[in-house]
């Protein structure tokens, strides 16, 4: 079943050199208790999606377009029932936990006041209930530890205090930014192994937003790829990685460093990640793209499905993107 | 081959004041950098892997001479870098240069890209005319993959990637021997990372680089590198040849750090045995007895906090510092 669909999501920010579209008509949705990646360089418009569907745009961004969670928009929601919907069925965690969290409070009050703000429990019971959730991410002693401040943490005990922090209202929805940015590859493990145990646990959907391929092949029922803003393509994971249907991810997952490969020369993507405010008429890739055709930067490509769960948008034949 | 590089039994430590504490307390020691030794024969690569606060940085910085050395020698072509004066270094800071991590944060915003570039030989060799300068620093942003007419242009106009190409050509303009890449991809997003690692591979070929690649993403280090050195704690687990590495580690720390590097294959990846490491390092400030890596390692044992293990040779240069040290294979390797 849909939990959260987007439809033709654009988010447009009013900048000094005139409007600029950071998310160019996004359409996805995710079912209950999938696991979606958003994958897309800086510049794909990927969080900015994220923080369209949860109302958290900058000052000058403005998103149109619907975002059906349960059937209701959260785009066109009065404040206070989006901040119900953001209490009790989708929260987000972010990439630097030490910015989301205030450092002058301890982890007990600011766990406790999510609880007693929203579900309006004791004091007392939120505590145990908090202390309940740092168990199960995986703070070891979490009873004692719930006292400290945040910079007594580590950054991946801290990353587990945002999921705890996040999951404590029992959302149907995690959007997780990029949770695994700043920390070590170790500890990314660490904590993508917390996120499947939660899935598992309590049956929440997840999306995740990375840049990553790595960790998307691992996590992810369903991948999208974005670019300039639009989608690329999408579909189950295992097909997109197998079988990319989109220039774009092909060269992508070229360009990544394996560690169970021995290719002497990495293939590239030719130049740079899109400029937004100067983005072609046509497809955003075309300026990099390989197998570009005359047509490609002036005349957009539609969003065609596939294969029946897929979804991938080029003008070049899928037998021909290599 | 001489090394033209030998890093001998190199530790750096530096006096940290607790917080809170009197201002006439003893500081405390942090040993960033313990015991670390290596050669590096000309025209070769190592790279160096670890966790946040293994110490890596600190060794690059102690190699280029902007953190002083406690203890132990870094020979650079025979001579002793570590014990020479700030003055004597200066001849020897010519061939050995170093890019950074954040590419837009290592460039002066106020200078061009042309002085960017410029700087570093005009300082060295005050006496190379002025036309010359500008011919040398044309024909390396080429090198480099900059356009030569965006020589006026500050630093904000460029990318991150471009940026780094500049970082990259500011590095070799007095042509060193040796290169010092202190995480240099981590910043950038991956096509871009791609075209900077293969345009340091390129120029390593074609000008007989020696370099030093550091960088927490064992998949780049083993592919820009001849020879790996996994670090934890200021200290060396694991030194062998990048592929024996990757595919046959002998320490436990190296094992758990492939273990955990994801493999963009979805299907390779479920396959995968993947032991997570429990726990987090230990504060550097009071290093675990005996191996400092004993507090999260699947293996330890009574002796570990007892003995600190020696580097020994275990299998044909294959280095490794580990009491219960056992080649496991890793990878499977497609192709």
């Amino acid at each position: 079943m849909t939990l959260l669909q987007t439809k033709d999501l654009i988010v447009t920010f009013e900048t000094a050199d005139g409007p600029v579209n950071a998310v160019n008509g996004v359409n996805f949705s995710i079912d209950k208790g999938e696991t979606l990646a958003i994958v897309g360089e800086s510049g794909s418009g990927k969080s900015q999606t994220a923080f369209a569907i949860m109302g958290l745009l900058a000052r000058n961004g403005r998103a149109s377009g619907q975002a059906l969670f349960d059937g209701q928009d959260l785009l066109a929601m009065p404040q206070k029932a989006l901040n119900k919907i953001r209490a009790n069925d989708v929260a987000m965690i972010f990439q630097d936990p030490m910015t989301s969290l205030n450092p002058y409070i301890r982890i007990s009050d600011q766990m406790a006041e999510v609880l007693t703000l929203h579900k309006g429990i004791s004091k007392r019971d939120a505590i145990t209930q908090s202390v309940r959730m740092l168990d199960a991410v995986g703070i070891p002693d979490a009873k004692a530890r719930i006292s400290s401040f945040p910079h007594e943490f580590s950054g991946g005990m801290r990353q587990r205090i945002m999921i705890a922090m996040a999951l404590l209202c029992e959302p149907r929805l995690l959007i997780a930014d990029e949770p695994t940015t700043a920390l070590d590859v170790t500890v990314q493990a660490q904590i993508m192994r917390v996120l499947a145990d939660i899935r598992r646990d309590f049956g929440t959907a997840i999306i995740l937003i990375t840049h990553d391929l790595g960790i998307v092949a691992d996590a992810c029922d369903r991948t999208l790829v974005l670019y300039g803003g639009q989608i690329m393509e999408d579909g189950p994971t295992d097909d997109v990685f197998a079988r990319p249907s989109h220039p774009y991810t092909a060269g992508l997952l070229r360009a990544v460093p394996r560690l169970d490969r021995d290719d002497d020369e990495l293939l590239t993507i030719a130049g740079e990640p899109p400029d937004m405010s100067r983005l072609p008429a046509g497809c955003p890739f075309s300026p990099r793209c390989a197998a570009v055709m005359p047509h490609c930067p002036t005349v957009k490509p539609r969003l065609e499905s596939f294969d029946g769960t897929r979804r991938r948008a080029c003008h070049l034949p899928i037998d021909e993107v290599a | 081959m001489e090394p033209i590089l030998s890093v001998k039994d190199l530790s750096v430590t530096f006096d940290i004041h607790p917080q809170g504490a009197w201002p006439w307390t003893k500081p405390q020691k942090l040993h960033a950098v313990n015991g670390i030794s290596f050669d590096l024969a000309p025209g070769q690569c190592l790279g160096v892997v670890g966790e946040s606060g293994s110490g890596k940085s600190t060794l690059a910085r102690a190699i280029v001479g902007t953190v002083p050395s406690s203890h132990g020698k870094i020979l650079f072509e025979g001579r002793d870098l570590a014990s020479m004066s700030p003055s004597a270094r200066r001849v020897h800071r010519k061939d050995v240069q170093m890019i950074f991590q954040d590419p837009l944060a290592a460039l002066n915003p106020r200078m061009t890209v042309g002085d960017i570039i410029a700087e570093p030989l005009i300082t060295h060799e005050p006496k190379v005319p002025r036309a010359e300068v500008r011919k040398r620093v044309q024909a390396l942003m080429e090198r480099v993959g900059l356009l030569p007419n965006l020589v006026n242009r500050y630093p904000h106009e460029f990318s991150g990637g471009q940026c780094q190409r500049i970082g990259i050509a500011r590095a070799l303009i007095l042509k060193p021997k040796l290169l010092i890449c202190d995480e240099p991809v981590s910043a950038l997003d991956v096509s871009v990372q791609a075209q900077v690692v293969n345009l340091l591979r390129e120029l390593q070929r074609d000008m007989g680089l020696s370099m030093i690649f550091i960088a927490h993403d064992l998949s780049v280090v083993k592919h820009v590198s001849d020879k790996v050195m996994v670090m934890y704690l200021g200290r060396t687990m694991e030194m062998a040849g990048s592929k024996a590495l990757t595919t046959g580690p002998r320490h436990p720390y190296s094992q758990a750090l492939i273990a955990s590097v994801p493999i963009p294959d979805p299907v390779l990846e479920r396959a995968r045995k993947r032991p997570v490491l429990e726990g987090e390092l230990p504060s550097p400030l009071r290093p675990p007895s005996g191996c400092v890596f004993r507090t999260r390692c699947p293996k330890a044992q009574a002796i570990c906090a007892e003995i600190r293990p020696p580097m020994t040779d275990a299998d044909n240069g294959h280095m490794v510092a580990c009491h219960f040290e056992e080649k496991q294979e890793m990878l499977v390797f497609a192709r």
